[in-house]
This record gives C-alpha cells, structure tokens and sequence, in this order.
C-alpha cells in the first residue's frame, strides 16, 4: 500500500513536471471585433512606424502593469522613460514631443504652452505663453506662477532625489535654492510678467531649451497643494486623467479629468474612461495575462521575458502581435583609463579589438530581443547617427585576435594582463555580458575577475564613484544608457562630459574624460542650426571612440507585445516604447 | 547502504572530475553558441524534457549553451568540498565544546550552553550574505575563488557547531555519571585525562553520526548561498548558482533539473547513510 502510494505519488510528479515542460497554453485567437483585413490585420512590427489598428472609440477601462516599481510618479521627481511616457496622463509640461509614430516624434509642440519657445538675449532668455482657459483637476486656474513654482521645487534634490539636474545646472539661480530651502525667496532665474507668460533666464546659451520645457518638472504644481515626498501620492492632474486612488508600490486608478476642456489640447484623444495600474507583479506572469489578454501594456517596455520570447517567436498568431521597436539606449562596457595598464591606449584598444560583440549581443537576447550590434555610441534613432568603424572587432564582429595581439604588444603586455570587470548583480543580461567578455578577452590572454555590485548603489558607491572604482582596479564597467531625448545632447551629455563627473559618486560618466571633447561638447550645445548641431554630436561620438574608453555592445530593441484590446496602438519613437497616451480598447 | 555506495560514487565524480570531464563533456566554462537556436534564442539540447545530443548528455544552457554536465561534474567539486570542511570545523568545535561543557559543569557549563543558545539563534544566511558582500581581493596569501571557499567554509562552520554541542554535551552528560569515569576519578586522574581518554572514545559513534547528517544541512546551505549570489563568484559553477540562473529560463526545465537531482540525491544519500550508520552504531535505538 505504502509503496503504491509512494510510486502514485511518483508518477503524478514526473507528470506534472512533464506538462509543465510543453509550454502549455493555446495559441491565442485571432483578433476579434473591429474591421478586418488591411492595415489592421495583426502583423510582426505593425505598430512600428504607422498606427496599428487606429480607433476613436471612447469608453472602457485600459489595465497596465509592470514587475518592478519606478522612481515616482511625482512629475518633479522622476527620471524613467517610461514614467515620462505616462506621465502626460495626469499632467502637461510646457511642451511635448508629438503624438505620431515614426520620425516625427522628433518634432517637439506645444502643450500648456501654444507654440514652442521664443528666445532672446543670444539663447540665454526662454519666454513661453500658456494656453487660455487651462484647469486643474479642482477648477482652479492654471496660471505661469505653477508652473514657476514646479520647476522651482524640482531644484529640491535633497526632497526630491530622482529626477533630472538640467534646471540646476542651467538656470541663472544666483544662489535661490528652491522653496523649501530659500523659503519665502522668489526664483530670480524664472520671472512671470503675467498669468500667461512664463520667462526662464539661463546662465549660459542653450539652443534646444524647448527640450528642458518638455520635461515633466514643468509641469505646472499649485504651492497651496504641495505635500513634499507625499506629493506624489495625489499629484494635482493637469491632464485628462486624475488620480482615484494610490497604493505605493502596489497600484493606482486614472480616472477623467472633469476639468480638463479638449478643446485646450489637440495633443490628446483621452479614449479610455479609466486606467488601472498594477505594480509588482510577477514578470513572467505579466507576460501570460498579456498574452491571454487580461493586461493590455507591459509599462516596462523592455520586451518580454525569456521565457515568453521563444513562445512568440515560435508562434505565427503571437509573433504577429509583437512589435520590435528600437530605442535610444545603448548597452556598453566602460574602459577605466586610470586602471593599470589600461591606462596605455594601445591596451585599451586591445580590449576593443578582441571582444566578440556577437556573444554580447547574445547576452542581451540576440539581434530581435537584444539589439544591434553597436559599433559606437550614438543609436540609430538619434539624428545625427552614423555607423562609425573605430577598432573594429573584425568583418564577422566576432573579434580581430591579430590586431588585438598587436595591440598588447604595443603596449609592452603581450601576454596579456589581468584586471577587474564590474556588473550589477540584479541584472543576469549584464551578468551574462560580463562571462562573454570573459570568454572572448580570454582568448588573448587579458584575464578577467569578475565583481557584482548592488544595482542600487552601482553608481553612488562603486562604478560610478571614481575612489572606489580606481582604488579597486575596476577596468571595465558594465552599464547602460538611454537618451533623456532624442538628440545628441540628451544621449551624451551626462556620459561623456567631464565635468559632470562628482568625486562624491553617483555619476554616470565612468571613463571618459577629454578636455578635447568638452569643448566639442560647448560647440555643439551653443550651435543653433540643427543640422551643424547633429554634424557636431556626431563628429564627438566619433573622437570618445578613439579614446578606446568605451565599448559599445548592442543598440537596444525589444520584442513587445499589443494588448488584445488595445487599439490606436504605436510605438512613439521619444520613448522607444508604445504611446501609452494615446491607446484606446476596442 | 545504498547511500554509502552513492557517497563514494559522487567523491570519485568529484575528484576525477577534470578526467570525467575530458572523456564526456567539455570545459564547463566553454560557450556552445551553435546550439543555441538564433531565432528563438532556445538551445536545441534540452535532454530529458527535450531532444538528446549525444555531445551533451545533460542538455546545454542558455544563453551561451554552456555544457551542463560538465557544471553539475565540477558543481559537485566545490558543494562537497564545502560542505566536508565546514562540517569538519563545526564538529570540531561543537565536540570539543559540547564535551567540556558537559562533562565539568557548573558555571563553565552555563557559559558555554549561554554561547551554544546565542550561536544557534543567530541569523546566519542573513550574516552571510553581508560578510560575503566586503570580502576583500586578497588576503591570508590567497585570493579569488579559493579565498571566497575559505570564507564560506568558516562561517558556514563557524556558526554551525551549536548543533553538535548540544548533542555532545547531553552524551557526556550521561557519560560522566558511568562507573569507569568515576573509577578514573578515584585513580587520580584529572579532567584532560578523562576527557581525552575516557569520553571521547565512547563519543565517536554520536559524533560521526551528527556529523554526517550535518553534511547535507551545509550543503544546501551553500547552495542557498549561490543562489543569492553571494557565493562562488561566476563562471564557477556550483549547483545553487546554477539553480539560480535557471529561474529566468523556467520553460526549460532541464536547466533546473540536472543541478536540482544532483542536490536531491546528495542529501538524500547522506541522510540514508546517517540514519543506517545510526542505527549501527547507537545502542539506544535498537
């Protein structure tokens, strides 16, 4: 008896471990409703650049989730892209990229502002005019003072951690500090002359202010309403949506925004009636309910698992619902050009001739999940981007032994060397990047230890804190980098600037200092044709790559899929993600 | 003794590996991407949930189609040797302290019985995975994976002896009621001498036993710790590790499959092996 049951027991188990292996799950049914045949039918990349299955039809409930939370959903304290894809829900900045698919999301328009702005005084003054007849979600008008007072408390980096510096580094502050900590204080960088008109007045030249008005920091905040760090459980909607309710960590709910008049913004459609938002879930199992249809959107928009990709890309009716977008982000290695020997261009350019770029394009899941094999630093939807051949690592990028060779030799270690590769522990593509290099170096003799670190504290304590990464003997850092926007600056600025680099840590810039390229870098932001401009980025992308301290790995692509019910579905190229704005349900 | 016979086949595996290795699998760290589909990025040797390869006899990983074999072999290596020399440190220490404390008494009784309680009750993977965090580059002449073993092996050993302590010390506490103790004493002999003489002898069967059912305990302790990552650095393999990377993969089941026997039948083995060996030894339970 007991034997018997101990073999029935067995077998169930053998069992249920054998159906678990056939993947399971049906197919998914074809795509039901709406009109068929044409440009609707479900196709590999049908949101890519065109719309797919475009719609007018309001109503339902869009549900959203995403595995892993982001910094806030506060406007003045963020800094993920997707965040300031979903942001534009509850909020409107002075300006925004337009709402199309393809190339012309470069194009930035007004959005609390009319138009785009008007500078004077050589570049250095911004003057934007607001909209007439804009409200907040309670009725009370929007005025320039709000948003006067949003950008002045995004200044708050000791409240508010997260989000971007480019205010504090570029707005003639004369010392103000922001609300809380020059309390009573006017900001004498921003002037409001009137309820409609906004002035920003700015230390140095910028030509593209239009971009730092597009970041949700302009978003306008009311002083009355301003809770600090608890802001961002009910932050005020300027929008079409305002928030129901708030769980940190766990979920929210959009609902309409009575107060927001359609007639104000021609950059929104506001289909659905309500948004539900679901943070922490199991990313494998957000995959599944995508699949089967319960969600609409994976927010992440970094593609889907592991597991689910071989189901998609196996499977003609799911394959069919996926997109492969490209983004602005490039995976890359730092070269530590204070670590011994690497301090020898003629070593570090051996490090770039023996890496085997097709295994790093393996770690990050190949040419559809991971990316293209990048051969510099500029991706390809920057304008501006070119395909450069710095170092090549051989016509099949599977790294040139020989010239790798030649390298050591030149640089007095033709055996080789040893040193220290960094990667954050969380990350197992990273890791994975950090054994193919292993691997691929090996082959000429530079050995590798490897090191993980924390993600959290990889810049504020080790990679990114020059002490710490030079004391340690860190010569190669693993990382990556997505543009704040679309053009040179936006991608370069923080990684390639020297003079961003803090010795207290944190920074993002971990190789590369040239006093050459600074003062490429000041060309280029003073420069206000965009065509010289873009010529200008490019020609600096190509002097860091001669440098030899960066190792480009692979642009990024993931592979997304559509919601079942999801429609006016397309990737807006600003985010490298599905407009998350402008879906509605069927 | 079933589990006497599969202990020795896993050391022979363990110290033969590089051989065994040779003969049947590859160099576990060596990459395979021909086996790796490029379209589904799947590899196309998943042995037994999937088509056999006769090169690889346990299927390949992702996403470099790494010979899994050839990781659970040399796996074997470092969870064994790990798990004897930290045991071996624990019994050590455990014994000696559990035999003093039992057998003198009193107020070093209590001292000692204060520290087992304190050891015992420590949160050890907790303290674990901190310490393994500011390990440093080079020390005590070593350096790399060979220092991490070391660490692991002392703290895994360290804060482990309370368990034979405890039970050390109850057997001695019983001991040293018996009349040969008592017939040492009255010739004149002193604590050392009875303890070396006397007890320990008559404590080598509970000794061993608890020793080899702390075996498996250390083992999937270390494994635990490699699956946090805080064990051997990679591309080491280790079993834990190896689990550990086959989380993301979870529709390919023979990731997890091989490393997860290897640990099953390891721990099962020795756990027979305890239990038969007790009842061989230990009059008690007969």
């Amino acid at each position: 008896m007991k034997r018997r049951l101990v073999v029935g027991v067995a077998a169930g188990v053998a069992l249920a471990l054998g159906l678990s292996a056939c993947g399971g799950g049906t197919s998914s049914s074809n795509n039901q409703g709406g009109s068929s045949g044409n440009a609707n039918a479900p196709a590999f990349n049908a949101a890519v650049g065109k719309v797919f299955n475009p719609s007018d039809k309001k109503g339902g409930t869009m549900k959203f989730a995403i595995s892993s939370d982001w910094d806030s959903t506060d406007p003045g304290d963020t800094y993920y892209g997707l965040s300031w894809n979903l942001v534009r829900l509850y909020t409107r900045a002075l300006t925004m990229f337009k709402v199309v698919p393809g190339t012309g999301s470069q194009e930035l328009v007004g959005d609390l502002a009319e138009g785009l702005g008007e500078s004077s005084n050589g570049g250095k003054t911004w003057t934007y005019k607001l909209r007439q007849g804009l409200k907040f979600e309670d009725g009370t008008p929007i005025t320039a003072k709000d948003v006067e007072y949003a950008v002045s408390r995004s200044l708050e980096k000791g409240t508010l951690v997260n989000g971007p510096f480019y205010f504090n580094d570029f707005l003639d502050l004369k010392g103000y500090k922001g609300p809380y900590s020059s309390k009573g204080q006017d900001n004498p960088a921003i002037d409001t002359p009137d309820d409609h008109t906004i002035v920003f007045k700015l230390k140095k030249a910028y030509g593209s202010f239009d971009y730092f008005a597009m970041l949700p920091s302009t978003a306008p905040v009311p002083q009355g309403k301003d809770t600090g760090v608890k802001y961002k459980e009910h932050p005020v909607s300027s929008g079409p949506y305002m928030f129901q309710s708030y769980s940190a960590g766990k979920a929210f709910t959009l609902v309409r925004n009575p107060n927001w008049d359609q007639a104000t913004d021609p950059n929104r459609k506001a289909l659905p009636d309500q948004y539900d938002v679901t943070i922490g879930a199991n990313a494998d199992d957000i995959d599944n309910q995508l699949i089967a249809g319960s969600y609409q959107v994976d927010l992440a928009g970094t593609g889907v698992q592991p597991a689910a990709l071989s189901r998609v890309l196996g499977d003609p009716n799911l394959k069919a619902r996926a997109d492969n977008p490209g983004s602005a982000r490039l995976w890359y290695t730092a070269i530590n050009p204070e670590v011994a020997p690497l301090n020898n261009i003629e070593c570090r350019k051996a490090v770039m001739f023996a890496a085997d770029k097709t295994l790093y394009q393996q770690a990050y899941g190949g040419p559809l999940a991971g990316g293209e094999i990048a051969s510099n630093l500029l991706p390809p939807i920057i304008p501006g981007h070119q395909k450069l051949s710095v170092y090549p690592p051989g016509q099949d990028n599977k790294g040139d032994v020989a010239a790798a060779k030649d390298a050591l030799q030149k640089c007095g270690q033709p055996s080789g060397f040893s040193t220290n590769l960094s990667y954050r522990a969380e990350r197992p593509k990273e890791k994975a990047t950090a054994e193919a290099l292993q691997q691929s170096l090996g082959r000429v003799g530079i050995k590798l230890t490897l090191k993980a670190f924390p993600t959290g504290d990889y810049l504020a304590l080790y990679a990114g804190k020059p002490s710490y990464a030079n004391g340690n003997k860190l010569g190669l850092m693993v990382y990556g980098w997505a543009a704040d926007w679309n053009d040179g600056f936006g991608f370069l600025s923080q990684i390639i600037d020297s003079r961003t680099i803090r010795a207290s840590g944190g920074n993002s810039n971990l190789s590369v200092h040239v006093p050459e390229v600074d003062k490429m870098i000041d060309q280029a932001v003073a420069e206000t044709d965009a065509d010289k401009r873009n010529q200008q980025w490019s020609a600096i992308d190509k002097r860091v790559m001669e440098e030899a301290v960066v190792l480009p790995g692979v642009w990024a692509k993931s592979v997304t899929l559509r919601g079942t019910q999801a429609t006016n579905v397309f990737v807006n190229e600003a985010f490298g993600q599905y407009d998350y704005m402008a879906m509605g349900l069927q | 003794m079933g589990g006497a016979v599969v202990i020795v086949l896993l050391i022979l595996m363990a110290l033969l590996a590089p051989l065994i290795v040779k003969w049947l699998g590859y160099d576990p760290n060596q990459f395979h991407t021909d086996k790796i589909d490029p379209n589904t990025q799947q590899p196309t040797s998943t042995f037994p949930f999937g088509p056999f390869d006769p090169d690889h006899l346990m299927g390949v990983d992702a996403p470099f189609g790494r010979d899994i074999f050839s990781r659970v072999v040399y796996g074997a290596r470092i969870s064994l040797l790990i798990a004897f020399l930290a045991t071996l440190l624990s019994v050590i220490i455990g014994a000696t302290l559990g035999v003093v404390a039992g057998y003198f008494g009193g107020w070093v009784d209590w001292v000692i019985s204060r520290g087992m309680d304190l050891f015992l009750a420590f949160p050890l993977l907790v303290f674990a995975i901190a310490l393994a965090g500011v390990i440093p580059d080079q020390a005590f002449g070593l350096s790399g994976d060979a220092l991490r073993i070391v660490l692991l092996i002392f703290i895994i050993g360290f804060f482990n002896w309370g368990y034979i302590a405890r039970i050390i010390r109850g057997q001695a506490l019983s001991l040293r009621e018996k009349e040969f103790v008592d017939a040492s004493r009255s010739l004149g002999a002193r604590g050392p001498y009875i303890l070396v003489r006397e007890m320990l002898p008559n404590l080598i069967a509970p000794i061993l036993i608890y020793a080899t059912l702390l075996i498996p305990t250390n083992i999937l302790f270390e494994a635990a710790l490699s699956f946090l990552g805080v064990g051997i650095r990679p591309p080491t393999a280790t079993w834990g590790g190896m689990l550990s990377e086959a989380v993301r993969y979870y529709t390919l089941p023979h990731f997890m499959f091989w490393p997860g026997m290897a640990i099953f039948i390891t721990v099962l083995a020795f756990n027979l092996f305890g239990d038969g060996l007790r009842d061989a030894l230990d009059p008690k339970t007969r």
